[in-house]
């Protein structure tokens, strides 16, 4: 009888024990609509995302997931130099030109996947390249694809696509029929409005928005009087983007019911919260990598966490677009 | 000076230096001397993103020059854009950005610096950050006797020390016939160091390492990638799990033996892997 009771206590005391931690240690899991991730700080496309061994080392710096380089049918080498360099008030400017393996290559790669989240950005013309590269990677383990829809300094791809809000309903449906994973959509500012894309992506049947890409932008040196890019035009992103990226998350949560990735000058736990409230389930983080290197997924989970306990907020899920009540 | 400058200068952005003197090394090497106080007291092992206006931006060594805050870089024309940079004249301006990447650890003690072709670059500056007490033995490695750089000035670098510059030439045309590696077998068959550093072909460095940990000597390399950001964001010099140009260039050769990618294989300009064709 002493047992019984013993083992009720000490259950109630469990109980009573586990209410208290999940009060005082918030949740930082997110859904991204069906993607469902241990920490909504991801890797953005672009960087680093070139091997199974980097990506290793991002996902156990604390990474939620990492989003690949925007993977091509062929190889590509991208742009001559520079193609990277800094514009000034953490501000970057880059014309990579889209360099990597190729989709056989890094399919091929990809394989060795065991138990990384890892969310697939392609990039293509048409319909035919997006679906012939969702075939090669249907035997790897993926959290999800990205299509670039609004890389802004190569042709023919990422912007050009995303422009022709009909072209992405077609990509987006066809890939949809042709594959049980989700599909993100990564837009940016093009020459149309990126909400016509968005309402195109969605009228698809995309399960998610990454929002915003690099804006396109340029600079000249003037001495050598001669664009600094070796493409001339290339993607500004850092800083000075995050207060039109948070108009873009807020603007589009408050238009279309589609879970948002937010995106651009992600610096540190401060910003990652404002894209939150602006209606973003994660954010993706780039040209920080820089300052902060791996630390900086940590340090940004660390901060969240403090901000939600002092918030008393019990996940991220209650915090996603509040700002929108106010 | 360099603390007023640095705290105007954005490190990461190409700042234009007027190319002031140029020296030709061999018939195909040459280093072009700048003044920038930033570059000139940058440290060894560090490497600069050296633009060439409206050409493309390479990554370079930099290169020590004989006078105060001037600094160089020494290259060899083998493809488009280093003919470009070795083709630029004097009064012509480059853009430099960095110093970027690690440096060599110097230990105190008896020193080997082993270097093959301009990859002497990052061992000459080594040699401006001696003691007076080290003991210092250089060997300068090269295909054949009019591609022997950097003697005469490791001579006079080395004035104050203790000493041994072995050239090594695969023809046997100046110093000693063969491979630097032999080089280095034999003197560990005699002698011992306190700390190797190397830098040059892959191959070379590769096997020069494994001689070094035989023997339980430290040993560091300078690894080259391909480069295209600097700053540890595009995954170009990506090597296993290190981004090469932020993680290195130099790394503990224990460090480098246990990593399958070095001495084995490289990524090309679209990251796609790519093996050498044989191991020495």
């Amino acid at each position: 009888m002493i047992n019984v009771n013993l083992i009720k206590n000490i259950r109630l005391l469990i109980i009573f024990m586990n209410c208290f931690i999940s009060k005082m240690k918030p949740d930082i899991s997110t859904h991204i609509g069906p993607i469902f991730i241990d920490n909504p700080t991801i890797l953005a496309s672009g960087i680093l995302g070139i091997s199974i061994n980097i990506f290793n080392r991002i996902y156990s710096s604390g990474a939620g997931a990492v989003v690949t380089k925007s993977i091509s049918m062929l190889p590509s080498s991208g742009y001559d130099g520079p193609s990277l360099f800094s514009v000034g008030g953490d501000g970057w400017l880059n014309a990579i030109g889209l360099s990597n393996p190729g989709i056989d290559n890094f399919s091929k790669m990809l394989r060795q996947n065991k138990k990384i989240p890892i969310i697939v950005s392609l990039v293509g013309s048409t319909d035919i390249d997006f679906i012939t590269m969702v075939k090669k990677l249907q035997n790897s383990k993926i959290l999800a694809y990205e299509l670039n829809l609004s890389c802004p300094h190569v042709d023919k791809v990422g912007l050009d696509v995303g422009d022709d809000p009909e072209l992405v309903y077609n990509i987006v449906k066809k890939i949809k029929s042709a594959t049980q994973t989700p599909i993100i959509a990564k837009v940016g500012l093009g020459s149309t409005n990126y909400l016509d894309t968005i309402h195109a992506a969605c009228d698809g049947g995309v399960d998610a928005i990454t929002a915003i890409n690099t804006l396109r932008a340029m600079a000249i040196d003037i001495d050598a009087m001669k664009p600094i890019l070796g493409n001339k035009i290339g993607g500004l992103s850092g800083r000075p983007i995050k207060t039109i990226a948070i108009r873009c998350v807020y603007e589009i949560s408050s238009k279309y019911n589609i879970p948002i990735i937010g995106c651009g000058g992600i610096f540190d736990w401060s910003d990652a919260v404002e894209f939150i409230l602006a209606g973003a389930s994660a954010v993706q983080i780039g040209s920080v990598i820089n300052n902060k290197w791996m630390q900086i997924f940590s340090d940004i989970n660390q901060g969240l966490t403090n901000y939600m306990s002092q918030k008393n907020f019990a996940n991220i899920g209650e915090m996603v677009g509040i700002s929108k009540k106010f | 000076m360099v603390k007023w400058l640095g705290s105007l200068r954005n490190f990461n952005k190409p700042y234009l230096c007027k190319i002031e003197k140029i020296i030709d090394e061999t018939p195909t090497v040459r280093t072009l001397i700048f003044s920038d106080s930033i570059m000139s007291n940058s440290r060894p092992g560090q490497f600069a993103m050296v633009w060439i206006p409206g050409i493309n931006e390479l990554p370079m060594s930099i290169m020590i020059s004989t006078k105060k805050n001037q600094a160089a870089f020494t290259v060899r024309k083998h493809g488009v854009n280093s003919t470009a940079l070795y083709n630029m004249k004097l009064g012509q301006y480059i853009g430099v950005r960095g110093p970027y990447g690690n440096n060599f650890n110097i230990k105190p003690g008896k020193l080997l610096l082993v270097g093959g072709g301009t990859g002497l670059v990052p061992l000459i500056r080594l040699l401006k950050f001696i003691k007076t007490s080290h003991n210092i033995t250089l060997i300068i490695g090269a295909k054949t006797k009019n591609e022997v750089i950097f003697e005469d000035l490791a001579n006079s670098l080395l004035q104050h020390n203790q000493h041994s510059i072995i050239t090594t030439t695969m023809d046997g045309t100046y110093g000693c016939k063969g491979l630097v590696t032999h080089i280095v077998a034999d003197l560990l068959h005699e002698t011992t160091f306190d700390a190797i550093y190397t830098c040059g072909p892959e191959l070379m460095m590769f096997n020069v390492i494994k001689m070094a940990l035989s023997k339980q000597i430290f040993v560091q390399a300078s690894i080259e990638r391909i480069m295209k950001c600097g700053i540890g964001i595009c995954g170009s010099c990506s090597m296993n799990e290190n981004i090469v140009c932020k993680d290195g260039t130099v790394f503990d050769g224990s460090y480098l033996l246990e990593n399958n990618e070095f001495g084995y294989m490289y990524r090309n300009k679209s990251g796609s892997i790519e093996n050498y064709t044989s191991k020495v």
